[in-house]
């Protein structure tokens, strides 16, 4: 079965081309579209929920066409835009019991689903209060809880990660995690951030410039480029904390990158060795290394890919694999 | 291989509202869902209980009250007035008494235009109402639907004091119940004419406060203009052209209406009614206002939100 699928989709504005010839084929799953801002993600969403006509090409979610059964298709999707949308004075209880009538719920069941849907995405006690003196993670709750509210079997969520701290982050990642493993809802979520998605999504498609570039099960980028950037103190015995590191954690069997192209520009280069992370084991090998030179360690973390480096991986650009269904996790 | 570390991550971001969801879990929806007409009603049914205030906070109840009772009074006097002289009608006409609160109308209208439509402009709420099965068109209707609803009930509440009061005062019924029809004509022609002005401003006007003022504008300006224009040209005999003047606002437009066909009094200078040829142009200005105004509304929301 097929959520998504587009033909030749095609939008063109009379100065851009939004969508150029996109042909997708989404699964049931967590699927992240990653594109710079402007590669027509928007767009697509915008075609996909029936609010846009296409210049051309044919585009159908959930086995229904866009361009004929835009109300059902909403009816059975649920939308959580970008940016701001939650009126300041009223109360989340009572926006999401309207945003559920909306969606043509009756009042009884309306409410019964607000307060389970607001209980899902983990928001308690301050549903009653007006949504002005939110925290930006409880607002991007509110918006997850709107677009769920009426039990869809697809959410489009655009950008839910922006403007949340890396708890927050993390914390709605993994809420939209749950939306699929818990809820048994498909999700396509969008970011320009390659490397949040990729532990959230099962399959990842990569768009830029409306031209599909990318279109790949997660484990496959993954597989590919999981990498741990380790950054070290110098010490009196090591001036060059850093070389030293490389050394040892070559010595101990570890896979080191000097640093390719893509790395230059990362934060800090030059002072940030690259692991190529094997297995799990890798972070205790480095922390043990780390230990027995006496240095301080900085950081280490999973490397962020960025679209660029994509651009970068000559090997196999637009192709599409349709592998999804692989979790991560 | 190693089944350590990677769980720990997965558990620290999903421990603490994790453990409480999975003891309930997620149960899917299987019942009824409702179309476009149950969700335009609804949006209906909702914005009109916001015009007054209705499941909103006290204080967005204080000024349509305080309005609505302005409204009243009036209504009241005017039946004290018959019911302790023992007359045997009432000092004013319903339509009249319409046409005399027109200023306290134009503050109801713009009060209430921006609060149905400015902010779900401003707060970028449109969306969220497009991604749901309605169409932009079921929005607009619902919205004017409500708008002339809200200017009905606002205007024609004092019009059935004064039919109940006229009734209890033992007032003629035939005469009552006339007069009563003839106003409720007026109220709902008054009602789609400036639920068409009012939302129209108030949705090229995202900010609540450039929206209350810009309708006052629009509603005030033009009128007092006309009138002074008009005694202007009466009293210096030039009485042909004072007829045509009043199709230059909403008001005067009321105002001549009511005159010619609605058995009401006319505040014109030297009380004129307009000719029948000049009445015929008035209904038919009055027809495409109102049109007007809710194509364009329709237009304004072809390019809205998303």
């Amino acid at each position: 079965m097929t959520v998504i699928a587009t033909e030749r989709l095609s939008k063109r504005y009379p100065r851009v081309t939004a969508l150029d010839r996109l042909d997708l084929g989404i699964k049931p799953g967590v699927t992240g579209l990653v594109g710079a801002n402007g590669a027509g993600k928007s767009t697509l969403i915008k075609i996909l929920l029936g609010l846009a006509p296409a210049t051309e090409g044919n585009a159908s979610v959930l086995g229904m066409d866009v361009r004929t059964e835009g109300p059902r298709i909403r009816e059975r999707v649920g939308y959580m835009p970008e940016h701001d949308c939650l009126p300041p004075d009223v109360s989340a209880t009572e926006f999401v019991v309207h945003m559920a009538r909306m969606a043509g719920l009756p009042p009884t069941a309306a409410r019964e689903r607000t307060a389970d849907t607001l209980r899902h995405v983990g928001l308690h006690e301050e549903r009653y209060r007006p949504m002005g003196g939110y925290s930006t993670g409880m607002k991007q709750r509110v918006k997850l809880a709107q677009a769920l509210v009426h039990d869809p079997q697809l959410v489009f969520l655009d950008e839910p990660t922006n403007g949340l701290d890396p708890v927050g982050r993390d914390d709605m990642l993994g809420l939209i995690r749950r939306v699929h493993t818990d809820f048994g809802i498909s999700v396509l979520v969008t970011s320009h951030l390659l490397g949040e998605l990729e532990r959230t999504c099962d399959h990842v498609v990569i768009i830029d410039g409306g031209k599909l570039l990318r279109s790949s099960a997660t484990a496959d980028f993954t597989q590919a480029t999981a990498a741990l950037a380790v950054e070290v103190t110098d010490s009196d015995d090591h001036p060059d904390g850093t070389a030293a590191l490389r050394e040892a954690l070559l010595a101990a069997g570890l896979r080191v990158e000097s640093g390719g192209p893509g790395t230059q520009t990362l934060p800090g280069a030059g002072r940030i060795v690259l692991v190529d992370a094997a297995d799990e084991l890798t972070h205790d090998v480095v922390r043990d290394t780390v230990a027995e030179l006496g240095l301080g360690l900085v950081r280490m973390e999973q490397r962020r890919h960025r679209i660029a480096e994509v651009f970068q991986t000559p090997a196999d650009a637009p192709q599409a694999p349709k592998g999804g269904g692989t979790d991560v996790r | 291989m190693s089944a350590e570390t990677t769980p720990t991550t997965a558990r620290a971001a999903e421990a603490p509202a994790g453990a409480s969801i999975h003891d309930i879990g997620y149960r899917h929806y299987d019942g009824e869902r409702h179309g476009r007409a149950y969700v335009r009603r609804s949006l209906y049914v909702q914005s009109l209980r916001g015009a007054f205030g209705i499941g909103r906070s006290a204080r967005s109840k204080v000024l349509p009250i305080l309005l609505l009772t302005f409204m009243c009074v009036p209504a009241v006097i005017i039946v004290a007035i018959a019911v302790f002289t023992d007359a045997h009608s009432l000092v004013a006409k319903p339509t009249n008494l319409v046409i005399g609160a027109m200023p306290l109308i134009g503050l109801f209208v713009a009060a209430v235009a921006p609060q149905l439509v400015s902010r779900d402009l401003r707060f970028n709420t449109m969306p969220l109402y497009l991604s749901r099965p309605m169409e932009r068109s079921d929005y607009v209707a619902a919205k004017f639907a409500a708008m002339a609803t809200a200017v009905a009930v606002f205007t024609g509440l004092p019009l059935l004091v004064m039919f109940l009061g006229g009734l209890l005062g033992k007032l003629k019924f035939a005469d009552q119940a006339r007069s009563f029809a003839f106003g409720l004509v007026l109220v709902a022609l008054f009602s789609l004419l400036h639920a068409g002005i009012g939302l129209l401003v108030a949705s090229v006007t995202p900010r609540r406060g450039f929206g209350v003022g810009a309708i006052i504008a629009v509603l005030t300006i033009p009128y007092f203009a006309v009138n002074m224009l008009m005694g202007i040209l009466w009293y210096n005999d030039r009485q042909g052209p004072v007829e045509w003047l009043g199709l230059l606002s909403p008001g005067t437009l009321m105002s001549g209406v009511q005159s010619k066909y609605l058995d009401g009094t006319s505040d014109f200078p030297g009380e004129i009614v307009v000719s029948d040829v000049a009445g015929a142009v008035y209904l038919l200005v009055t027809a495409l206002l109102i049109a007007g105004s809710y194509a364009l509304l329709n237009v304004r929301y072809r390019r809205a939100g998303l």
